[in-house]
């Protein structure tokens, strides 16, 4: 799969960029646009904050597209995955707190055991997606919606009452080492494999499966094991985007990982499309910002302080009314499963479309 | 070709559904040519030369006509080889070659039907296996569909066929079962179990 220079994002644009830098040229444009972003943030950490939870959101809503959208499969445990990755990588780093790799500038060594945090959270995220896959993605329908709701349960009662994991108080005085270019990267890579699965015979199979899991089997498509790798794939990654989330907030406690969280995900998969990936980037985005939006509209318009945190608290009813309507208007979500550049307006480059 | 009919609930779905690996059958033996198959999983029939055109057609509805097509042929690696299969196959249904860049959800049954058969076919298979193609079809598109399918069956490629309609099926068949209620009632050549008078009190209305 990981052949350079032949990504998705590429193989079918047109236009004179030179195949051998195709594969590569996001990320040639992106490092420069996050390192400016750093620099011009680094006066304003609320700024970062947000950006920051914008990109761990992208990471959840992406990753869950692949089991939900793609695959057709009905998972609603995402935050469950995301707080095993939040809780290994957090307690990763806090005991590797004191320990600096000799051969490089401190900087460089937290930010590589910064890796290696993240790494641990989303492969126990992935472990546990295995673990949970397994037994309920050979069932049908509802049946996993049930496990995985389960599955997040359990984990946040889990951790509630784990001495090492801070029982309800939460973890807290984990090294901040997140930034937003590496929220940023994850958010880049995290894409850029659903796009790749997406287009691979991988993701074919995957689309079989979510239109008539039945004619997929007698295809030949080996649906239990392309379910449980999809779900493999998107748990690691919500591990990944707990474990940025424990490096920027000041303490992670079970309540940001409830079911409401896991909830807040699906909406924003549902929102943006089923099976679209800029779809469900698009709508993380909107749905992160328009509490803060509605907070800081209420306070221009000269609420009180309480009023502006109460936007906060309405989120879920507010997200409930606007999935009811988008239902009534649009149940494919806003893009369907089409991505960005097929909704865009005619006038604009376009990629080719089609399976094959 | 080989016909399996019988009453509804005789399980003649579940027992095509255990030949081509949906199903793990709780006893007995499954062969394709000689070897045992018994538990193996339907993506391991397939490259076995194992096709299976489900009941209810289980066609993709909102993928394309040739996508579906492309979709079948989905363990092989021949290109080359699969451009010719497809291009056999619309000889066989030439309607499917007019409806190719057609989503498949808005084909007639009858088409869809075709295009399951088509589709099942290029996974070159050596038993296909048909659930219920006559299901909600008008009497010529079920004719059509049969004769093709004695066409297909003439190049070499062995039919296993379910049927409610005993009639059609036995006078395609070479060899036919009757199923009731799990167990094999009666069995021998098509035209002759079409002969008894058992088949034609039972399922026959006569």
């Amino acid at each position: 799969m990981a052949t350079p220079g032949a990504t998705i994002l590429s193989d079918d644009v047109a236009g004179p960029i030179p195949p051998a830098l195709r594969g590569i040229l996001p990320v040639l444009i992106a490092l420069p646009v996050l390192a400016l972003a750093e620099v011009l943030l680094g006066a304003s950490p609320f700024a970062t904050y947000l950006l920051s939870v914008v990109g761990v959101n992208i990471i959840l809503a992406v990753s869950l597209n692949i089991v939900n959208g793609m695959t057709g499969q009905f998972s609603i445990g995402h935050a469950g995955f995301m707080a095993v990755g939040a809780y290994i990588a957090g307690v990763t780093s806090l005991s590797l707190k004191e320990v600096a790799l000799s051969f490089l500038p401190v900087a460089a060594s937290d930010q590589v055991l910064f890796v290696v945090a993240l790494l641990a959270g989303g492969v126990c995220a992935a472990l546990c997606g295995f673990l949970v896959g397994l037994p309920s993605l050979r069932l049908r329908g509802d049946y996993l919606a049930i496990v995985t709701l389960g599955f997040g349960e359990i984990i946040r009662v889990f951790v509630q009452n784990t001495e090492a994991f801070g029982r309800a108080l939460g973890l807290s005085g984990i090294p901040q080492y997140s930034s937003v270019a590496m929220v940023y990267f994850w958010v880049f890579l995290v894409v850029l494999v659903a796009r790749r699965i997406a287009g691979s015979s991988h993701g074919r199979s995957l689309w079989a499966i979510r239109e008539d899991e039945v004619a997929a089997e007698a295809m030949g498509v080996d649906t239990t094991g392309y379910k449980v790798r999809a779900f493999v794939i998107s748990s690691f990654f919500a591990g990944i985007a707990g474990g940025l989330f424990a490096h920027f907030v000041p303490i992670i406690n079970p309540g940001s990982f409830t079911f409401v969280k896991s909830m807040e995900i699906v909406v924003m998969v549902v929102l943006g499309g089923l099976g679209s990936t800029t779809g469900a980037i698009v709508a993380a985005i909107f749905l992160t910002l328009l509490p803060e939006g509605l907070r800081s509209l209420f306070g221009a318009m000269g609420a009180e302080g309480s009023l502006a945190q109460k936007v906060d608290q309405i989120r879920m009813p507010v997200y409930g009314v606007l999935l009811v309507v988008l239902m009534l208007l649009r149940p494919q979500g806003l893009f369907g499963t089409k991505e960005l550049w097929d909704v865009l307006p005619r006038w604009l480059p376009r990629k080719k479309k089609g399976l094959s | 070709m080989v016909a399996l009919i019988g009453a509804n609930g005789a399980g003649k779905t579940s027992t095509l559904r255990a030949v081509s690996g949906m199903l793990k059958p709780s006893a007995g033996r499954i062969t394709l040519e000689g070897k045992d198959i018994t538990g193996l999983k339907a993506h391991q029939l397939v490259p076995r030369g194992m096709a299976h055109a489900p009941e209810g057609r289980g066609i993709f509805p909102n993928l394309t006509v040739q996508e579906n097509l492309e979709l079948g042929a989905y363990l092989r690696k021949d290109t080359a080889q699969i451009e010719q299969d497809m291009e056999k196959g619309f000889t066989l249904f030439p309607v499917l070659k007019e409806r190719r860049r057609q989503l498949a959800g808005t084909l007639s049954g009858g088409e869809q039907q075709m295009l399951a058969i088509a589709r099942a076919l290029l996974s070159k298979p050596q038993l296909l296996l048909l659930d219920e193609p006559s299901l909600g079809l008008a009497p010529q598109v079920t004719e059509t569909i049969f004769r093709t399918l004695r066409e297909v069956n003439a190049t070499g490629v062995s039919v296993l066929l379910v049927e409610q309609n005993a009639h059609l099926a036995l006078n395609a068949a070479h060899y036919g079962y009757v199923l009731e209620t799990g167990e094999v009632v009666m069995a021998g050549v098509g035209k002759a179990l079409l002969e008894s008078a058992e088949i034609r009190r039972a399922y026959l209305g006569e």
